[in-house]
C-alpha cells in the first residue's frame, strides 16, 4: 500500500510541469494533495521532511468536530511561521501562525471531514519550509454538520466569551490558554453562511505584538488556542481577535496571580 | 470449457471489488455459577479484527427459558449468540436485557424478536435519539461484520424492580452514570451481580456518554448492595464481588482528578492525554486509549468551569 502510494507520487512528480520551481519532495504519508498544497502553500520556497517538527496529536479522533494538534518546534532555531495543515480536509489550513516574540509552539483543536494526513509547517527565516505529520483516522462530517451551538441555538448568547490563563515558564516565555465562543460556521453546512474568527494577535504591555495568526473555519466550534509567548514575570498580556462579520474580540491576561507552571513545559 | 478473455477480466475485477466477508465470531461460553454462563469479550477497543465483540455477555438458564444478558454488536454476532445459547440451555431464548444504549452491547438485538427484549426507559429513548448515529459509527469501523444489521429499539419497557422466570428471579437495577441509563442485574439464583459498563476490571473505563457523579453514586449502591461475584461490562470475572467494583471508581476519582489538574497546570488535551498513568493501573487494558478518549469528553467542560472570563467590553 505504503509503495504504491510512493509509486504515484512518483509518477505525479515526474509529470509534474517543469518551470514551476523546485518539485516538492515526495511525501512520506503518500497524501493524493500534497503537491497540490505544497505548491499552494510553499510556492518556490524549498521544502524538506524534518522530524524535529512535532506534529503530535491523539492515538484516537473521538470527536471529529474537535480534533486536538500540538505542533511544537522548539528544538528548530529561526522559526518565523506555522501552519497547521489537513491535507484532505474541504478547509484544508486551519491556522497560519507569526511566532514573531514567541517560541515556536501552537495548540488548538480541528475539524475533520475523513481520515487525513494532519502536517505542521514551519518556515525559517531562510524561507525554507520544515514540514511533519501523521494520518489520523476519522468519521466524516467535523466540517458539514452544524456546529452544536447551532443545535441548541444558543450561540448567539455566548458570542464574544473568552476564558483564559497565562503561565509563567521556567525558560522564560509565558504559557497563554485562550478559549473562545464562536460556531465557527465553515458554510458547508446548508442556509449556514461562513462566520468564523479569522485573526489573533496577543500584544503585550507596551504594545509589542507576541505572535499573530490567521484562523479557518476548519479549526474547532470555540476555539481554544495556546501558544508560549516571550515574556517578564509583572507583564499584562493584551488578546485582540476578529471574526469573518468584523466584529472586534479583547481580553486582558494577568500574569500576577498565577504560580509557575509545575513540571516546566 | 474455454474463458473469454473478457470473461476473465470480468472476473477478476469481480473478485476485487467484491467486498471481503469478514470471519465468523467464536463464541465461547464459560460456565460462572449454577446455570449462568459468561461469554467474555475482547478486552480491545472496538476493531476490524475483532468484529466489535468487546462486551461481555452472561447466559441464563431458566425453568421457563433461556436469558441473555447483552447481545453484541451485530445481526450476525446476535445469531451466533442465540444458536451458541440454545445448544446450552436446550431452551429458547424468552429475553434479551440490553444494559445501556452502547452499540458493543446492544446492536444485536437485530437478531431477536424486538418483543422479547427488555431495556430501561432511558435506553430506549437514548437509543431512539442517538442509535443511528452509533450504528453508522460500527459501519465505518468493522464493515462487513455489521452487514444487515439495522438498529431495532427494544420492545419492552422495564419498569419492575425484578422479573421471574419460573422460580429464578432476576433483580433489576435502574441505575445511570456511565450513561443517562444503566440497568445492573442481580442473579439470586447464583448471587452473580451483573454491572453492566457501571463495572470495568483489568480494562480502562470508557466515558463518552459519562456523568461521573450520577457514575459514583450507582458504584455506592453496586456496592452497598449484597450480592456475591461481579461480571463487568468489560474484563475479566471478579469473583471478589469488590475489587472491581472499587478499580473502577478508583480510575474515575483518578482520571477527573488528573484531567482538572491538568487544566489548572496549563495543559492543552493533546499534553493531558499524554499525562502518566499510574503504576497501580498497569494492569488495565486500553488504558491510554481510554485516557486519550475521556479528554475529548471531559476536557472542554472542565475548562469551561476553571478558565476565568477574560473578555473585556471596550478596545483597549
Amino acid at each position: 500500500m505504503r509503495r504504491a502510494k510512493s509509486l504515484w507520487v512518483a509518477i505525479m512528480l515526474t509529470l509534474a510541469p517543469a518551470g514551476a520551481g523546485a518539485a516538492p519532495p515526495a511525501d512520506p504519508l503518500g497524501s493524493p494533495m500534497w503537491i497540490a498544497h505544497a505548491r499552494t502553500l510553499f510556492g518556490d520556497d524549498p521544502v524538506r521532511f524534518d522530524p524535529r517538527v512535532h506534529v503530535s496529536f491523539p492515538m484516537i479522533a473521538e470527536n471529529q468536530r474537535a480534533f486536538p494538534v500540538v505542533i511544537d518546534a522548539r528544538g528548530i532555531a529561526g522559526v518565523r511561521r506555522m501552519i497547521l495543515l489537513a491535507d484532505l480536509n474541504p478547509i484544508p489550513v486551519a491556522i497560519d501562525y507569526r511566532p514573531l516574540h514567541a517560541a515556536p509552539y501552537v495548540a488548538t483543536r480541528i475539524k475533520l471531514d475523513q481520515r487525513t494526513p494532519i502536517r505542521g509547517a514551519v518556515q525559517l527565516d531562510s524561507g525554507q519550509w520544515l514540514v511533519s505529520g501523521g494520518w489520523i483516522d476519522a468519521a466524516g462530517g467535523g466540517c458539514s454538520a452544524p456546529p452544536v451551538s447551532r443545535v441548541k441555538g444558543d450561540w448567539a448568547d455566548h458570542l464574544g466569551e473568552i476564558r483564559g490563563e497565562v503561565w509563567p515558564m521556567a525558560q522564560g516565555y509565558n504559557r497563554v490558554r485562550l478559549s473562545f465562543r464562536h460556531p465557527m460556521d465553515t458554510g458547508l453546512v446548508e442556509n449556514i453562511a461562513t462566520y468564523h474568527l479569522e485573526a489573533l494577535a496577543v500584544t503585550d504591555g507596551e504594545g509589542r505584538v507576541l505572535g499573530d495568526m490567521d484562523i479557518w473555519a476548519s479549526v474547532a466550534e470555540d476555539p481554544a488556542i495556546t501558544l508560549m509567548v516571550d515574556g517578564s514575570p509583572d507583564a499584562a498580556l493584551r488578546v485582540a481577535a476578529r471574526d469573518t462579520n468584523g466584529r472586534d474580540y479583547r481580553a486582558n491576561l494577568i500574569l500576577a496571580r498565577q504560580s509557575p507552571m509545575p513540571g516546566g513545559r | 470449457m474455454k474463458l473469454s478473455r473478457r470473461a476473465m477480466l470480468g472476473g477478476i475485477a469481480g473478485l476485487a471489488t467484491m467486498p471481503a466477508r469478514a470471519a465468523d465470531y467464536s463464541i465461547t461460553a464459560v460456565p460462572v455459577g449454577d446455570g449462568i454462563w459468561m461469554v467474555r469479550g475482547a478486552d480491545e477497543p472496538i476493531e476490524e479484527h475483532n468484529g466489535g465483540a468487546i462486551a461481555n455477555i452472561a447466559i441464563i438458564a431458566t425453568p421457563a427459558g433461556t436469558v441473555l444478558w447483552e447481545c453484541g454488536p451485530s445481526l450476525r454476532y446476535g445469531r451466533a449468540l442465540r444458536q451458541v445459547a440454545e445448544q446450552l440451555t436446550g431452551q429458547r431464548i424468552i429475553r434479551v436485557y440490553v444494559s445501556h444504549l452502547h452499540p458493543d452491547h446492544g446492536l444485536g438485538l437485530a437478531a431477536f424478536d424486538p418483543a422479547i427484549v427488555a431495556a430501561l426507559p432511558g435506553t430506549i429513548a437514548a437509543l431512539t435519539a442517538q442509535g443511528q448515529g452509533y450504528a453508522d459509527g460500527m459501519y465505518r469501523l468493522l464493515g462487513d461484520w455489521m452487514r444487515g444489521t439495522d438498529l431495532i429499539l427494544p420492545g419492552r419497557t422495564i419498569m419492575a424492580a425484578q422479573e421471574d422466570f419460573g422460580g429464578r428471579v432476576l433483580r433489576l437495577l435502574a441505575l445511570s452514570g456511565h450513561s443517562s441509563a444503566d440497568l445492573a442485574l442481580l442473579d439470586e439464583r447464583s448471587g452473580l451481580l451483573l454491572a453492566g459498563d457501571l463495572v470495568f476490571h483489568d480494562r480502562a473505563p470508557s466515558t463518552p456518554t459519562a456523568d461521573l457523579a450520577a457514575w459514583r453514586a450507582s458504584l455506592e449502591q453496586l456496592k452497598a448492595l449484597p450480592h456475591g461475584g461481579v461480571l463487568p461490562g468489560h474484563g475479566p470475572l471478579d469473583p471478589t464481588g469488590t475489587a472491581a467494583i472499587a478499580q473502577t471508581r478508583d480510575w474515575i476519582d483518578w482520571l477527573e482528578g488528573a484531567l482538572t489538574q491538568a487544566v489548572r497546570d496549563g495543559l492543552d488535551m493533546v499534553e493531558a492525554g499524554d499525562l502518566p498513568i499510574p503504576a497501580r493501573f498497569a494492569r488495565m487494558a486500553a488504558a491510554r486509549y481510554e485516557v486519550q478518549r475521556s479528554v475529548s469528553h471531559l476536557y472542554p467542560g472542565i475548562e469551561a468551569a476553571l478558565l476565568p472570563r477574560i473578555d473585556v467590553k471596550s478596545a483597549p
